[in-house]
Order: structure tokens, then sequence, then C-alpha cells
């Protein structure tokens, strides 16, 4: 049995009350409930303050670049299909930077987990609008207020027809975690949007706003039913429903290639014979 | 004179020129002749002038030609835009619904031979007849292709070749292109650039590449999906260039030899992942297929313009490799040694090619899947150092590479400035002794550079310098000009960064003139020599209007050149 121990403690660079804190101890407490050893576990991020958290517990990591995460974590996947892999950044990085590779990675379906911390902000670069962040938001960047509509993440995973989908709050580190070893286990992309409070640069979706806004969807609730997802998705304005919101079971990306079935490429020689066989289609 | 005939093969693109092309430069090869395929296309599937020239002979040959022996035109406007380059001797086989009055040309009622659906295979069966080749070389190397998806259409096809046979029997006047002697050769193989490439990075070890489609790269991928099972290689279309290389780095990082293929404007997305190769320190080789540019270009065309921007792409300081295969063989070679050298600097290393060179097809002697130099990922679990840091400081500034998963060690890897767990740091310190670290590694690329190769001795008259594809057109230049009793060599580099001056500054003082013969406009590598070695050449030919080099194109440059100092 692993403990949460092994997971260690670091310094962390975040400022004291920001919700990554919960986010981390909720990935902690999931990686110890799915029986992870640190070394079975990939953790790769974008840039961000978000993506900075595999810094901070033991186990691999690819901290890669800025809206990056996914592509970095596919190709190790596909490298080494054993590897818990776990793509993790903020908003920015996975929605706005990367969302191209979020489409794609939905569309594709490999057995890996998102983490987005959505601040619906830019932490990092000091308070900039975010693709997630509300119509008005007022920055020193937008200071008449963020104009473009707000990207819902979990409306779009939902449309996009995910195997995974549901939405989390760092403030509430118990629930948090039951769904990120719910994705972890998945079999299949999953997605994990986490709403995440920002002391420093979102003074609007607080941690009183959050507490306000956020319900747990309760079992009424058929993850399985594509329109109940979608409706649940939609919802996101006065009342914001917290739990898994769409799964379904769904063919994985990985398994279309016969050579993984024999363990990691790494450790498979060059057969001279096949090579061999491969040159006669030349002569 | 050893026999040498050009013939070309003109149509729009649908009209099935490229297949008897194959089938005909396919016969050709394992009858034991010399062959030199290039295609010239436009960026269009259907339509536009497209040709397929086959230089065939004793050779070998290098490069292509420029005059025409025999032309075949599949449309009208085939026998107008190449006229003007048939030689004295020349036949031109056209329909005799447009077949002009030129002395030379035989006109064949293609719609008495069968439908029109086969009469690139009827042209086939008359070429083959016009060269003497027997009637059953062609059959097989049709029934080959067809044998398999088309079994029903043998027959017609049978036909159609007996007929026209016939009829190229009673109608083709005494010419001087018969191919002397068939005698069937041993085995080899017909690959063009981009196939020997994927060749070579499956010999190399290859097991995984990301790609998005982009001409003249596209084909090097298509090669190894072709075999991307039998050797075990995983091969993924990405949603852009960006998420290529970005999979490639992630797929080196846990351990699968990594590349990825694209072209100047695809690179351009790139260059962030190139950087990021750097820093993590991730094996990866970028297989970048030069076109025109800027911008989208002419894309299914030729340049060498982009020498420069692969050695800059992607910020920050830090150590590369670039090789620039001249030959069919080097493409084969230098993959696997890109590859190697990529591992064994886990670094980012590029392999540098052309349009011209990835459509370019030769006859090669099989390569020996013994010879091949296994590269194995990562270092020993065992053997490392503990705690494992995967960033610790060594006098080579090459640190043990454990790939995750594979032990109960811990990698971490980072494109923040890191410390030697691989953790972020803002300390100074660390930085200055990361960044030494990473370009110390320098050295070790230098330790294993491939000296440009010389070819005609030193301290020649004229010495012609080139790098990557112009390498075939530069040697058939200057065998012409020693023909003709002049003293001129060759220099060629087949790897362009980083460059060792010792290794050739003697060879470029040495001689008489110097002519840099480079596919740009501005001479990149010309600029790049001065810079490295402190040799400014004098003279230039520079080509940049998306066509190959070729030996005449070169000769004719040169004689402007001389001219130009004799009026100085
Ligand atoms: C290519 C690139 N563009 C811009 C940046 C600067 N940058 C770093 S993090 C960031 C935004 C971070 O926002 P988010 O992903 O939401 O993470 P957060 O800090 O809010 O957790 C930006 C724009 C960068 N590092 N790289
Ligand atoms: S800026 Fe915001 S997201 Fe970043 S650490 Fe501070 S509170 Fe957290
Ligand atoms: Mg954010």
């Amino acid at each position: 049995m692993t403990s949460i121990e092994e997971y260690g403690k670091y310094e962390t660079a975040w400022c004291p009350g920001c919700g990554n804190f919960g986010i981390l101890n909720s990935l902690k407490k999931a990686l110890v409930a799915c029986g992870l050893a640190p070394h079975q576990v990939l953790l790769v991020s974008g840039i961000g303050q978000a993506a900075k958290t595999p810094h901070y517990l033991k186990t691999n990591v690819f901290n890669g670049l800025h809206g990056r995460s996914l592509p970095a974590a596919i190709g190790a996947k596909l490298a080494n299909p054993g590897l818990t892999v776990i793509a993790e950044s903020g908003d920015g990085c996975m929605y706005g930077e990367g969302g191209n590779h979020f489409l794609a990675a939905l569309r594709r379906n490999l057995n890996l987990t998102i983490l987005a911390h959505d601040n619906r902000v830019y932490g990092l670069t000091k308070g900039q609008a975010s693709p997630t962040s509300e119509q008005g938001f007022v920055t020193k960047t937008q200071p008449h207020g963020a104009f473009a509509a707000p990207f819902n993440p979990v409306a779009v995973a939902v449309t996009m027809g995910a195997s995974f989908v549901a939405r989390g709050y760092a403030g509430m580190p118990e629930h948090l975690a039951g769904l990120i070893a719910q994705a972890i286990k998945h079999r299949g992309t999953a997605l994990v949007d986490i709403m995440q409070p920002c002391v420093s640069f979102n003074k609007v979706n607080t941690y009183k706003w959050y507490k306000e806004h956020c319900y747990e969807l309760g079992d009424a609730h058929d993850p399985a039913d594509h329109a109940q997802a979608l409706r649940a998705a939609l919802e996101f304005g006065e009342r914001i429903p917290l739990g898994v919101i769409y799964k379904i079971e769904k063919p994985l990306f990985e398994e279309q290639f016969a050579v993984l079935k024999n363990g990691p490429p790494a450790r498979q020689e060059v057969s001279q014979e096949a090579l061999r066989q491969v040159m006669q289609h030349y002569v | 004179m050893p026999l040498d005939i050009h013939l070309l093969i003109g149509g729009e693109a649908g009209q099935g020129l490229v297949t008897i092309g194959q089938l005909l430069s396919k016969a050709l090869v394992r009858a034991g002749y010399e062959v030199f395929v290039s295609q010239s296309y436009h960026s269009r599937i259907r339509g536009g002038h497209n040709t397929f020239a086959i230089r065939l002979g004793e050779g070998p040959f290098f490069a292509p030609r420029e005059s025409i022996d025999i032309l075949v035109a599949l449309n009208a406007e085939t026998v107008e835009l190449h006229r003007g380059q048939l030689t004295g001797q020349a036949r031109l086989i056209a329909d005799s619904a447009f077949a002009p009055d030129l002395p030379g040309t035989i006109s064949v009622p293609f719609a008495e031979l069968g439908p029109e659906r086969l009469w690139n295979t009827a042209a086939l069966a008359l070429l083959g007849q016009i060269l003497g080749l027997p009637s059953d070389a062609l059959y097989q190397a049709v029934e080959a292709m067809l044998g398999k998806k088309h079994p029903e259409a043998l027959t017609e096809n049978r036909e159609i070749m007996e007929k026209s046979r016939e009829w190229a029997v009673a109608h083709v006047p005494q010419h001087g292109f018969m191919l002397p002697g068939w005698t069937p050769a041993t085995a080899r193989l017909l690959l063009n650039g981009n196939q020997a490439i994927a060749l070579g990075a499956l010999a190399g070890g290859l097991k995984f590449c990301a790609f998005y489609p982009m001409t003249p790269a596209t084909s090097i991928v298509l090669e190894l999906i072709t075999h991307a099972e039998a050797m075990g290689c995983v091969l993924e279309q990405a949603e852009d260039e960006i998420a290529a290389i970005n999979m490639a780095i992630g797929a080196s990082f846990a351990g699968a030899i990594s590349m990825v293929a694209t072209s100047g404007g695809g690179f351009a997305l790139m260059a962030e992942g190139v950087s990021l190769a750097a820093m993590t320190e991730t094996p990866v080789l970028i297989a970048v297929a030069q076109r025109p540019g800027p911008a989208t270009g002419m894309p299914t065309r030729t340049e060498q313009g982009d020498l420069e921007f692969v050695l800059h792409a992607g910020h920050g300081e830090y150590p590369r490799a670039i090789f620039a295969p001249g030959s069919i063989e080097a493409c084969y070679q230098l993959t696997q040694k890109a590859l190697a050298m990529a591992e064994r600097s886990q670094s980012p290393v590029f392999l540098l090619t052309d349009q011209f060179l990835a459509d370019s097809s030769r006859p090669v002697a099989p390569f020996d899947p013994a010879a091949i130099v296994p590269v194995r990922a990562g270092d020993e679990p065992d053997a490392v150092p503990t705690p494992y840091q995967r960033y610790r400081l060594t006098e080579n500034g090459l640190s043990p590479r454990l790939l995750p998963g594979l032990s109960t060690h811990l990698v971490v890897a980072d494109s923040d400035e890191h410390d030697e767990d691989g953790h972020i740091s803002e300390d100074h310190g660390v930085r200055v002794a990361m960044v030494e670290k990473r370009l110390r590694k320098l050295d070790i690329l230098k330790q294993e550079v491939i000296a440009p190769s010389l070819d005609g001795g030193k301290g020649a008259d004229l010495l012609l310098v080139c790098w990557g594809s112009s390498q075939g057109p530069v040697l058939e230049a200057a065998a012409v000009l020693r023909g003709q009793g002049s003293s001129v060599a060759s220099l060629h580099f087949s790897q362009v960064w980083p460059l060792v001056p010792p290794q050739f500054i003697d060879i470029l003082q040495g001689a008489k003139e110097v002519v840099c013969v480079e596919g740009n406009a501005t001479g990149q590598f010309a600029r790049l020599i001065q810079r490295e070695a402190g040799f400014a050449i004098p003279g230039r030919i520079a080509r940049y209007d998306g066509l190959p080099f070729t030996a005449r194109y070169i000769l004719k440059r040169l004689e402007s050149l001389a001219a130009v100092e004799v009026r100085a």
C-alpha cells in the first residue's frame, strides 16, 4: 500500500489561500486511493501557477511548454501505455494556448486524465482574462471588461462525446479527490475541470462566490445519459453542478497500435529480419 | 560516350504518367541499367503540367538532365512546353490527335489500340519496344502492380500491351536508343530520398513519429506508415505541427526513439518545441524537407533556403547537429546517424533535405540489416548514482537519462531552468551551471562530425563547394570539366553543423579558385563558412527559381563567372 507520505511535501510558490493547495491535496489522496506508487505515475504539465503542481509531489514529471501538456502527455502514453499519465495545467494553458490539443485529445480518447485548474484568470502572468473568464471581467488588459463569451469546457467535452467529464471544486477537497480517483480509474480520456479560487487576481469568483453557486449532483443524475449530461454541463450561471457529468465506454485510442501489445517500445529492439523484408518492397 | 538517354513523360495529373514511369524504371533497374528518376508536379490533384523524367543507361547518374532524347507527350501542352529541349536525334511519342509535324515524331493512333483508360499501359509497351526491352519484363512489372488488387484488369492490360508492341514493330523507324544487352542484374533497391530516410529511421530504431502533412515531407511519413506494424513503430497524425513535436518529445522522454518530419512552414510552428527538447535534454530528430519560401512559397518545388532558419530556430542557446544528405545512400546512413546522435547528446538533431532529393530515385545496393548499430534509449537504472538526478552536473554535460516508469527512480524533466533534480530554479548560480552543462554537449557532437568529402583531390584550379542535395549535380559538372582537361574538384558537406574548420580549411585555401554552389538566393552556407572558418568563398552559383541544379546549369554559370573575370 502506498501512503500519502510517499508523495512528499514541498514548499510551493503559491499565494497563501490559493485554491491550488486544495487541488494538490486531493490529487495526492486520489493517487493513494488508486493504489498507485509514485514511479507508476507521470504528471505532465504546461506553464502557469497550476502547471507547477507536479513539482510539489513525488512522481515522474514532465513540465513542458505553455499550452502543450496534452501532446507531450499523449506522446508519453503512446511510448509507455503502462504509465498512469495525468496532464495537469491551468485554464489558460489547457483551453487557451492549448485549445486545439484539448479538442483533439478528447476525440482520440487515450487512457489518460486531464486536470484543469480553472481559476478563470491567467495567474502567473498577473491577472489577464482567460478563456473561461466571465464576460465583463475587468483586468489591466481588459479595462472595459472581457468582451468574448466564456468557454465552457465541460459542455464542449460532453458535446464531443468525451468518455468522462466531471467538474470539481478546490474548496471541497474530499469530493474532488473522489472525482480525480474516478477519472484516473476510468478507461479513456477523463476531464476534471476544477473550479479554483485565485485569491490574488480573481476577485469575482471567490470562495464565497463558489459556495453560493456550486451544488453536488444527486443520484437523480444519470451520467450515461447524454441529454441529461448536456443539460447539466450547460447549467453554468446561478447554479453550477459538481460531480461526474458524463461517463461512457469508448474504444481506447492506443489499442489500434498492435506494437503496443508487446510492452513499451523503448524495450523493443530492431528486428533485422523484419528490416530485411521491408527492403524487399523496393527491389 | 557511356549510354545516357533522357526520357521524359509529360501530361496532366491523373493521366497515369507516374504509373508508366514507375513501372518502366523498375523494369530497367531489374534489368541492370542505371536510372535517375525525378518528378516535377504542380500543387494540385488533377490537371496541371506534370513530368516524370528517367535518365537511363550506363551511369550511375546522380542528377537530372535538361535536354530530352525521348519525349512521351500525353497531351498537346507537353509538346509545346518541351519541344525546345529535344536533342537532334530525339523521338517524340504523341497521340495522332495532336502529334506535331516535327522530325522524329512517332504519331500513335491510341484510339485504335484500346480504350482511353488503358492508354498509359499502351504508352508503356511502346516505350518498351522502342528501348528494346523484352515484353515479358514490362508485363511482369504490370502484373506485380495490378496482380493483387485488380486481377481482373490483367487481361485487358496484357491485350493492349501486345497490340501496342505489334504497332511499334510495324511503324517505328530505326533509331539510336535501343538498349544493348539484357542481363538480369543482382537485386537493387530503387529508392527516392524520402524512402531512404524512412528506411534509415526504421533501421535506426525509430519507435514514434508524429506529423502534420506537408509537402515534400509527407512521403517520409507515408513510407514509415507502410512498415510501421512490421517494424513496431507508432505513427500519429497530430492536430498541428506544434502538437507533433511536443508528442515526439513526450514519447522520447518516455523512451521511444522519436522523430518528426515537416517542411519550412510546419517547422516554423515547431520552433518552441526545438527549444523544449534542448532544455529538457530530450533526444528528437527533426527532418525538414525544404521547399521555396517565404510562407507557403512553392509547395512542390525545391530550394536550400532554410539552412539559417534551421540553424537558429528555437530561442535560447544550446547545441544541435544538422545533417544534410547528398545522396540516396546518405539519406539512409545519416538518418540512422542523426537518431543515434540525438540519443547520445540528448539534444534536438536535424536532417535537412529538400523536394529534389525527396522525389529523386536511384537504384542502390541493398543495405545490410546486420550492419545496423542498435540505439537504445536511456541509461540502465542500475548504473546510475543514487539519489537519481536527471540533470546531474557532469564533466561532459551528459546526465544519466532514465525512462519514467521503467524503474522505481523518479524522472523529473522541466522546461523552466531547473536544478539537478529537475525542479524549477531561479537561482543564478544554478542557471550558469546548467547553461554551461548544456553547452558542453557541443563537444560530443563535434567529436563525431562527418568531414566534408573531397572529390578530385587537393590543390585543383577550381574547387566547387556544396552541401546537401546539390552533391549529384556538382559531381557531374566537375566530372564533365575534368573530361575536358580542366583541374576541378568538389567539396561536399553532408553535415553543415557543427563545422570543424581544421577538417577543410586547407582544402579551401589550397584551391586556386573556389565557387560555392547552393540552392538559395543569398549564399547562406558560404556565409556560414566565412563565419566559422574565416574563409570568404569568392565565387557563387545560386539557384532559387524552384528547380534543382543540373550539371548544365552549373557549367553555364561557371562560363559566365569566367567571363566576368576576364573582363575584370
Ligand atoms: C508560449 C508562451 N506564451 C505565453 C507565456 C506566458 N504565460 C505563462 S503562464 C500564462 C498563463 C497562465 O494562465 P493559466 O494557464 O490559466 O495558469 P494559472 O497561472 O492561472 O494557473 C502565460 C500567458 C508562456 N510561458 N509561453
Ligand atoms: S496568483 Fe492566484 S492562482 Fe496563482 S498562486 Fe496566487 S492565488 Fe493561486
Ligand atoms: Mg488560470
